[in-house]
């Protein structure tokens, strides 16, 4: 390969399904392994800079949400490319200005090796900035989704903790979730894969079969 | 340093109470977390700390004090 094919090569990410590469990275909270959380789900998250308006009203949201996270058996990360000393210095400042205590680590990327590895770095947004990244990690480390958020987007908590829902109940009930759902809203029951199948589910009395491939349940 | 370790020298409160729970029976992280009520991914990251520092050791039962780890514990309780 040329040197300018390798400077060309786009850094690759990991997607959706894939085991999510790990790390040893210094946080707020002492030196820690993405491998720590097995065994619990985490919420894997970039934002573009500490004392930035957008990032600060996204901290306190996250944080807003952790105590609900933490009942369903989910960690909160974050990332940044910026010195310990300033998220440490950023979060004392949100508890002394904004009365809300930061309770989650946060990394210290100043080598970008998170933000690179997991693609949180859009050059042509920002070169230097990870843009708003957030990856839903499941308790065997697998990534189960991911979501991007530009610059000056900040990102919306409800649908971090609705998908967060969405994907443990369809884990536990093997279902799926339909637009929209909510936790305790009807879920969508799997697709037939056979003619029989989709015959015998026509049939069907105990669920709301509306036509064999979209049928629904309440769980 | 580590942080199992203060700028003093001293064991930290968390690392001492790992030592405590550990010093009789060996116990593995799962466990640890449980019964101190922290998040398992803190415990694992000090358990590494205390691993490198020559504290525990990571045995098949689970985690076990060694001879610096009680000796260090010993020189808390002077």
């Amino acid at each position: 390969m040329s040197e300018l094919m390798i400077a060309n090569t786009p850094h690759s990410m990991p997607r959706i399904g894939e085991k999510a590469p790990d790390f040893e990275a210094v946080t707020t909270h002492g030196t820690l392994r993405l491998s720590d959380y097995a065994g619990s789900w985490l919420i894997l998250f970039s934002h573009p800079a500490d004392f930035t308006p957008v990032c600060t009203t996204e901290f306190i949201a996250f944080q807003e949400i952790y105590p609900e996270l933490k009942k369903l058996g989910v960690e909160l990360l974050g990332v940044s490319v910026d010195s310990l000393y300033s998220h440490i210095a950023w979060t004392r400042n949100i508890e002394e200005k904004m009365g809300v205590k930061i309770e989650f680590p946060i990394v210290a990327d100043l080598d970008m090796n998170v933000a690179k590895t997991f693609g949180m770095i859009m050059p042509e947004e920002h070169s230097t900035e990870a843009v708003r990244a957030v990856f839903i990690i499941d308790d065997k480390q697998v990534i189960r989704a991911i979501i991007y958020y530009p610059l000056s987007a900040g990102r919306n908590m409800d649908e971090v903790l609705r998908l967060i829902q969405a994907l443990k109940t369809a884990d536990a009930h093997h279902v799926a979730t339909p637009a929209n759902w909510r936790p305790g809203d009807a879920v969508i029951v799997p697709t037939p894969s056979t003619v029989e199948a989709a015959e015998a589910r026509m049939k069907e009395k105990d669920i709301e079969v509306i036509d064999w491939y979209l049928s629904k349940k309440k769980i | 340093m580590v942080a199992c370790v203060t700028d003093r020298g001293n064991l930290s409160e968390q690392a001492k109470k790992l030592l405590e729970l550990i010093k009789i029976q060996p116990k593995p992280a799962e466990q640890l977390a449980q019964l101190l009520d922290v998040p398992l991914f803190k415990v694992r990251a000090s358990l590494r700390e205390m691993t490198d520092a020559g504290l525990v050791v990571d045995t098949v039962e689970g985690y076990t004090v060694t001879e610096k780890g009680h000796e260090a514990l010993q020189r808390q309780d002077d």
